[in-house]
C-alpha cells in the first residue's frame, strides 16, 4: 500500500532524513516512535505530501511521490490526517468542519455530504455537538472530530501524527479507542504516538526513529519484549521507567 | 443654521440642495473606492503571504508605493499627470471628460488604490496571524490555493483585522475631502463655496462638520454591526468588544 524507499530530507545543513526505507500493506497499523527531534512527524508529513522530500520516492497506491511533484491532489484524496494540535477550522461548526472538503474539494451533494459527516459524528460519539463550534469542544472532542473530518473524504490511508500528545491525560483514551475502533476495521494507519499501551496491543509493527534515521523495524510484541538494537533498548528504558 | 434655507445666487435652490449634492459625491466616492480598496487589497494581502516567487515582492512594491507618497500628491498624479503619460489619444479622451466625472474618476481610483495599500497590510497581518496547521489541513484535506484561501484562511483573517478595517472604513469618508484639490465639488469644497457666497464662515464650515460625524458615526455603527454578527466564540481576539 504505502512503500517509502531512500527517502532523506534536510533543513538546511540539518539532515532531519537519512535514507528512510518502509513498507506499510494494506489494513496494517504501524506505529513510528522515537525520541523528540528524530524525524517522526517529518517522515509522516512526507507520506502526504505536507513536507517535501529530496531524495529517494514515496509510493501511495498508484501515486508516486518524488521530489519537486507538486500535483498532490489525487493523493491526498486517498490519505487522511490528523494532527497534533486538531486544526479544526475555528469559524465553522462541527458540522461544516467535516462537510467542507467533501463539498468543496470532492464536490458531493450538500445533502449526501451532510448525512456522512452525521454518521461519522456519531461513530466518534459526538452526535450531540454537531452546531457547536470548535472552541466549544474538550481537546478529546475536537481531536475527535478532526479524526471524522478527515474520514469523510473515505481516505485508503490515515496518518496520526502526535493525536493524543496535546490532550488532559483523562481525553487520551476517548481519542484511542476511535482509532483502536478503525485499526479493528480494518484501516491501513500510520501514527506518530507516544502511547506505548496503544502501540503495544493495537499496532502490528513499529518503526523506532532515532536521528532521523529508521533504526529498527519490528512487530510490536518483537519491538517491546526483545529490542534489537541499543538506542531502541535505551529508548524504551527510558520512556517505560515508570 | 438659517443659511441652510436661503437661497442660492443663482437662485434654482437653497444651500441645503448644495449639502446634500456635495454629500451624495462624498458617498458615492467613498463607498466606491472602498469597494475598489477591498477587492485590491485582498488580493495584494494574500499575494504578500505566498509561500515564494515573484508576488509577494510585487504585492511589497505595490503597498510600498502607494502609502509612501502623499495622498495629495497621488491625486495629482492621476488627475494632471497621468492623461500626459498615457498615448495620446487615451489622454485626450480623460481630459475631455465633463466635470463631475473628470475629477470623480481620478479621485475614485487613487483613493480605492491608496486604501488598497493599506488594507493588504492588514490582510497579510491577519493571514499570518494563524496558526500554520491551518493551511497544513487544509493542504491534507485536499484544498488547493484558492480554496485554502477563499475558505479557510480568508474567513479567519478578516474576522482578527475587522476593528482595524473599521478604521479604515472611517478614514475613507474623510480622505474624499482631498479630492477638491481636482475639482469634484464634494463636501467640504460645497463647505468653501458656500463661504465663497456667503461669507458666513462659521455656518457653512459647522454644518459639513456636523454632517462628517454623523457619517463617521454611521460607518462606525455599521462596522461594529458586522462585527457582532460574524463574532464567534473561537476567534475571540477578532471579537467586538463594548
Amino acid at each position: 500500500m504505502i512503500s517509502i524507499s531512500h527517502v532523506s530530507k534536510s533543513y538546511g545543513s540539518f539532515q532531519v532524513l537519512k535514507d528512510c526505507n518502509a513498507e506499510v500493506a494494506r489494513g496494517e497499523v504501524v506505529v513510528i516512535c522515537g525520541p523528540s527531534g528524530s524525524g517522526k512527524s517529518t517522515l509522516i508529513k512526507t507520506v502526504n505530501g505536507l513536507e517535501s522530500i529530496d531524495a529517494g520516492e514515496i509510493k501511495v497506491g498508484d501515486f508516486l511521490l518524488a521530489p519537486r511533484v507538486t500535483h498532490m491532489a489525487a493523493l491526498r484524496r486517498s490519505v487522511g490526517m490528523v494532527f497534533q494540535s486538531f486544526e479544526l477550522f475555528p469559524h465553522l461548526s462541527v458540522l461544516s468542519n467535516v462537510t467542507i472538503a467533501q463539498t468543496k474539494v470532492l464536490k458531493r451533494p450538500k445533502a449526501v455530504a451532510e448525512e456522512k459527516a452525521r454518521a461519522l459524528l456519531a461513530r466518534v460519539g459526538l452526535s450531540a455537538h454537531i452546531a457547536k463550534y470548535p472552541a466549544q469542544l474538550s481537546g478529546g472532542q475536537q481531536q475527535r472530530v478532526a479524526i471524522a473530518r478527515a474520514l469523510a473524504l473515505d481516505p485508503e490511508v490515515m496518518l496520526f501524527d502526535e493525536p493524543t500528545s496535546a490532550l488532559d491525560p483523562e481525553m487520551v483514551n476517548e481519542v484511542l479507542d476511535v482509532m483502536t475502533s478503525l485499526a479493528k476495521q480494518g484501516m491501513t494507519m500510520i501514527c506518530v504516538t507516544h502511547e506505548m499501551g496503544f502501540a503495544r496491543n493495537v499496532a502490528n509493527r513499529v518503526l523506532f526513529m532515532d536521528g532521523g534515521e529508521i533504526v529498527e523495524t519490528a512487530g510490536a510484541a518483537k519491538f517491546f519484549n526483545a529490542p534489537a538494537s541499543e538506542r531502541a533498548k535505551a529508548f524504551l528504558a527510558r520512556i517505560l521507567k515508570h | 443654521m438659517s443659511l441652510l434655507f436661503e437661497t442660492t445666487p443663482d437662485g434654482v435652490g437653497r444651500y441645503i440642495d448644495w449639502i446634500w449634492s456635495g454629500l451624495a459625491w462624498t458617498l458615492s466616492l467613498a463607498s466606491g473606492a472602498w469597494i475598489i480598496a477591498l477587492v485590491v487589497g485582498t488580493l495584494v494581502g494574500v499575494a504578500r503571504t505566498l509561500p515564494g516567487g515573484i508576488w509577494p515582492r510585487l504585492g511589497r512594491v505595490y503597498v510600498e508605493t502607494f502609502r509612501n507618497i502623499p495622498l495629495l500628491v497621488q491625486m495629482f498624479f492621476w488627475y494632471f499627470v497621468l492623461p500626459e503619460i498615457l498615448p495620446a489619444r487615451l489622454g485626450l479622451a480623460i481630459k475631455q471628460m465633463d466635470p463631475p466625472w473628470s475629477g470623480f474618476v481620478p479621485a475614485l481610483v487613487c483613493l480605492g488604490l491608496v486604501t488598497a495599500a493599506r488594507i493588504a497590510e492588514q490582510v497579510r497581518a491577519g493571514v499570518q496571524a494563524l496558526p500554520t496547521g491551518q493551511r497544513a489541513a487544509a493542504s491534507a484535506l485536499g484544498f488547493g490555493r484558492g480554496g485554502m484561501y477563499r475558505l479557510i484562511l480568508l474567513p479567519q483573517a478578516f474576522r482578527i483585522i475587522l476593528p482595524t478595517l473599521t478604521n479604515e472604513f472611517m478614514t475613507i469618508f474623510k480622505n474624499t475631502s482631498v479630492a477638491l484639490t481636482i475639482g469634484l465639488v464634494e463636501l467640504t469644497a460645497t463647505a468653501r463655496e458656500i463661504n465663497e457666497n456667503t461669507f458666513r464662515t462659521f455656518e457653512a464650515y459647522g454644518v459639513v462638520t456636523l454632517v462628517y460625524l454623523v457619517i463617521a458615526l454611521l460607518a462606525w455603527s455599521l462596522m461594529y454591526w458586522i462585527e457582532r454578527s460574524v463574532q464567534l466564540p473561537s476567534l475571540v481576539s477578532g471579537s467586538a468588544r463594548k
